[in-house]
């Protein structure tokens, strides 16, 4: 690992400084990807600028009845807030679906966020990447790549944004504050994360020196919520597929949807076509599986990934039924997807 | 949930202004209840802290990578994985390992041990016991979560509102403890043993 400094600034203003003058500097969350990245030598930052003591640890209520969710909020923290669990269920299953108890104590808002991909040729600097070197190529695409994208790819990269977290916020509307030399800005969470084009190195938007200073809920969509996650083993593993909803129904029909899956794209997709095709359809389990193909209709699998559009269709159709059933409840019942 | 007072880190390493180039930095870290000062390169891990420079071998390096649990600590009373965290970033820490839990419990002389630590010895909660240091820690630190009331994803799919202590049932004890792995395969037992101490 390369030899590197650090500081721990007073306040925002003083870390974006920091990071706005050394180039070479990345800022410090918990550390949970970064260090691990680190030690691989896939990221060799020379200066780390420490951010998970400044004051942006909070979660609080917003005028407009939405919730105010600081960067710097522990993973583990945000499942636990009574907020969250009551309001936004799907925020609080999709983060305890992620990792384990001990680094979700560790791991904050703005990091998870940030989290780069588990693609396996990514991690390994012995082997080329476009996302690691630009230009240097993919060997996922023809290589080890079941775990990897079915939606959005481009020819210079399949991987897979990893996070659970991100996908429950993107259904459910959240807003990323960034500050950042320039100044403050918002920007959706569903255009946070890019797809990956010709410039797979860039996994979002955010600007250099730029800072997450905070995710912004509005008000929960009425109806319930949920997120359901598919992995190799029954806990402690990346997804395959998952599936974040919510889901208004009144007199048998959808009143409002949301939609968004896990483990399919570069970036939390967001079911825009899956939701149109919804809204207003009788709340059935036929219905939930025509918008869940509609979505789906533009999935371009890999040579080993194709499994990945049916088992995605089933969870969808699950979550979404679940929901339904249950009047929309947060609970989402265990059972066989395939 | 934090089981000790918030430590004081007004001061420490990268305290003034424009960060200085170098690239090792004095920190404290109190390390079951006694303050170390420790001068060490920023690549320093507190897991590497602990074993190369304070001869706290408890913790152990499995995997070096977050992915085994072997390395956990509690840090300020929450269980983590050390191997993850550069020392650098925490100064002032409250950090008790495995050498520290009976303490946490009452005064441990005469090699006294955490009822935690008992009741893996009465339940064979190990064969090799590589994973045993991070699975007490990474226990102990789920079972206050649980008592706070912090739900596991088992919990959210089944439960209602928030608020009282969590059940520790085999599912939540499984699922809270699925960041340890085990390569002997001691899990029934590590998981009865949970469960004798929280029964
Ligand atoms: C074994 C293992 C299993 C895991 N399993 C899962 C899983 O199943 N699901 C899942 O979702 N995640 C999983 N994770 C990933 C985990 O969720 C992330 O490592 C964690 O959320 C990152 O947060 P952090 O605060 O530690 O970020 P850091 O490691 O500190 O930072 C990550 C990136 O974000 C940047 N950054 C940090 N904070 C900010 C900020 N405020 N503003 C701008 N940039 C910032 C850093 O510079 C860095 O580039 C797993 C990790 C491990 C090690
Ligand atoms: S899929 Fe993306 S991250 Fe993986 S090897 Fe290809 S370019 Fe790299
Ligand atoms: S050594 Fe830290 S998790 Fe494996
Ligand atoms: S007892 Fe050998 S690894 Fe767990």
């Amino acid at each position: 690992m390369r030899r590197f400094a650090y500081t721990r600034a007073d306040d925002v203003d003083a870390a974006i400084a920091a990071l706005a003058d050394h180039p070479d500097g990345v800022f410090l969350g918990g550390g949970t990807n970064l260090v691990d990245l680190m030690k691989l030598g896939v990221v060799s930052p020379g200066l780390l600028v420490d951010v998970s003591r400044l004051p942006l640890a909070e979660i609080r209520e917003t005028a407009g009845g939405g919730l105010w969710i600081g960067s710097g909020v522990r993973n583990s923290d945000l499942a636990a807030h009574p907020a969250v669990r009551t309001r936004y269920p799907a925020l609080s299953q999709a983060v305890l679906a992620g990792a384990s108890g001990q680094i979700r104590n560790t791991a904050t808002t703005g990091g998870n966020l940030l989290q780069r991909t588990r693609c396996l040729y990514f991690q390994d600097v012995g082997k080329p990447c476009n996302k690691r070197v630009p230009g240097s190529g993919c060997p996922a695409r023809d290589g080890v790549h079941r775990d990897l994208a079915v939606l959005g790819h481009s020819e210079a990269c399949v991987a897979t944004h990893p996070s659970d977290m991100a996908v429950a916020l993107a259904a459910l509307d959240a807003v990323v504050h960034l500050r950042g030399p320039g100044g403050e800005r918002t920007v959706d969470l569903t255009d946070f994360h890019r797809l990956p084009g010709d410039e797979p190195h860039l996994d979002t938007v955010i600007r250099p020196a730029e800072l997450v200073v905070a995710v912004e809920l509005p008000p929960p969509p009425a109806g319930g919520s949920g997120y359901r996650k598919v992995r190799d083993r029954a806990s402690y593993a990346f997804a395959l597929v998952s599936v974040a909803a919510a889901l208004e129904v009144r007199d048998g029909s959808v009143q409002d949807v949301r939609l968004a899956f896990g483990g399919l794209a570069h970036k939390p997709w967001r079911a825009r076509a899956a939701e149109g095709a919804l809204r207003g359809a009788r709340a059935t389990e036929e219905s939930f599986t025509r918008a869940a193909d509609a979505e789906l209709a533009a999935a371009e699998p890999l040579r080993d990934n194709a499994f990945k559009v049916r088992l995605a269709r089933n969870l969808a159709v699950r979550v979404l039924s679940g929901l339904a059933s249950l009047g929309g409840a947060a609970a989402v019942t265990e059972g066989t997807v395939s | 949930m934090a089981t000790h007072p918030a430590p004081d880190r007004s001061t420490g390493p990268g305290r003034s202004g424009d960060p200085d180039r170098t690239t090792t930095s004095t920190v404290t870290l109190r390390v079951n209840g006694v303050p170390r000062r420790l001068t060490l390169d920023n690549r320093t891990t507190v897991l590497d802290a602990l074993r190369e420079h304070l001869d706290l071998t408890g913790a152990k390096k499995g995997c070096d990578h977050g992915q085994c649990g072997a390395c956990t600590v509690l840090v300020d009373g929450r269980r983590t994985n050390s191997c993850l965290l550069p020392a650098v970033a925490h100064d002032g820490a409250e950090i008790t390992t495995v050498e520290g839990l009976a303490e946490l419990v009452g005064p441990a002389e005469g090699g006294a041990l955490h009822p935690l630590q008992q009741a893996f010895v009465d339940r064979d909660g190990f064969q090799c016991g590589y994973c045993t240091p991070g699975q007490l820690c990474s226990a102990v630190g789920a079972i206050s979560e649980a008592a706070a009331g912090h739900p596991s994803y088992v919990t959210s799919l089944t439960a209602g509102p928030p608020g009282p202590p969590v059940p520790l049932s085999p599912d939540e004890i499984r699922e809270r403890m699925s960041g340890n792995l085990c390569r002997c395969g001691a899990y029934p037992n590590i998981v009865g043993a949970i469960e004798d101490v929280t029964r």
